[in-house]
């Protein structure tokens, strides 16, 4: 079972490389931030994966929290692209 | 046989990953890579987390499948949420889809120009 978890664990690391290829050469600013949100919702499978190979419990409150903060940055993001001001 | 459950699942959500990943590099423009990228890489990671509540289950945790899932509705609640914004703020900072033959959203945005109160959003 934690040699499945470490496979796939580098199968999401390959995942994220690519978000990062897309985070370097994407054309528009607008690539980059859907680039970043996909590495925030990546990075959450990756901090569940690692319950498997330690079983502790503090990790998924990791994920969760990770989740829950990588949802607010392209929230901004989203606003910045839009050219708007924050307080808008 | 709870740890074969969880060793498919999580196999079908890795690869639902990777195949959003293989999207956002290959797709031609912004709201493709942006369509193919979130909706296969939030079904792969809930994927991936109800394998590991169902491991959990398997395995007498049950704090541990309690959080998994609760991962997985954030999950799934906030990752949608956040491409609707990206693809907004995107079509709104003027960036058109490139081979686009149908703009439908076009008159939609029209009727409130950026820099207006905007009612819809």
């Amino acid at each position: 079972m934690e040699t499945f978890a470490w496979a796939a664990m580098s199968v999401l690391l390959v995942c994220a490389f690519m978000c990062l290829i897309r985070i370097g050469q994407g054309p528009t600013p607008a690539d980059r931030v859907v680039a970043i949100d996909i590495l925030g919702v990546l990075l959450v499978g990756l901090c569940a994966l690692l319950v498997m190979i330690s079983w502790r419990d503090f990790q998924l409150t990791i994920a969760l929290a990770w989740a829950l903060l990588s949802f607010m940055g392209p929230i901004a993001l989203g606003k910045y692209l839009e050219g708007k001001p924050f307080d808008e | 046989m709870s740890e074969w459950a969880a060793i498919v699942i999580i196999s079908i959500g890795v690869l639902f990953d990777l195949f959003g990943c293989i999207g956002l590099i290959r797709l031609p423009d912004v709201y493709t890579r942006l369509q193919a990228a979130t909706k296969a890489v939030t079904l792969g990671t809930c994927l991936i987390l109800a394998g590991i509540a169902v491991y959990a289950i398997g395995t007498q945790r049950y704090p541990t499948a309690v959080k998994a899932f609760l991962c997985c509705a954030f999950v799934l609640a906030t990752s949608p949420t956040a491409a609707h914004a990206l693809a907004r703020g995107a079509y709104r900072g003027g960036i058109k889809p490139t081979p686009s033959v149908v703009d439908e959203y076009a008159d939609a945005a029209a009727d409130s120009p950026p820099g207006d109160a905007d009612e819809e959003a």
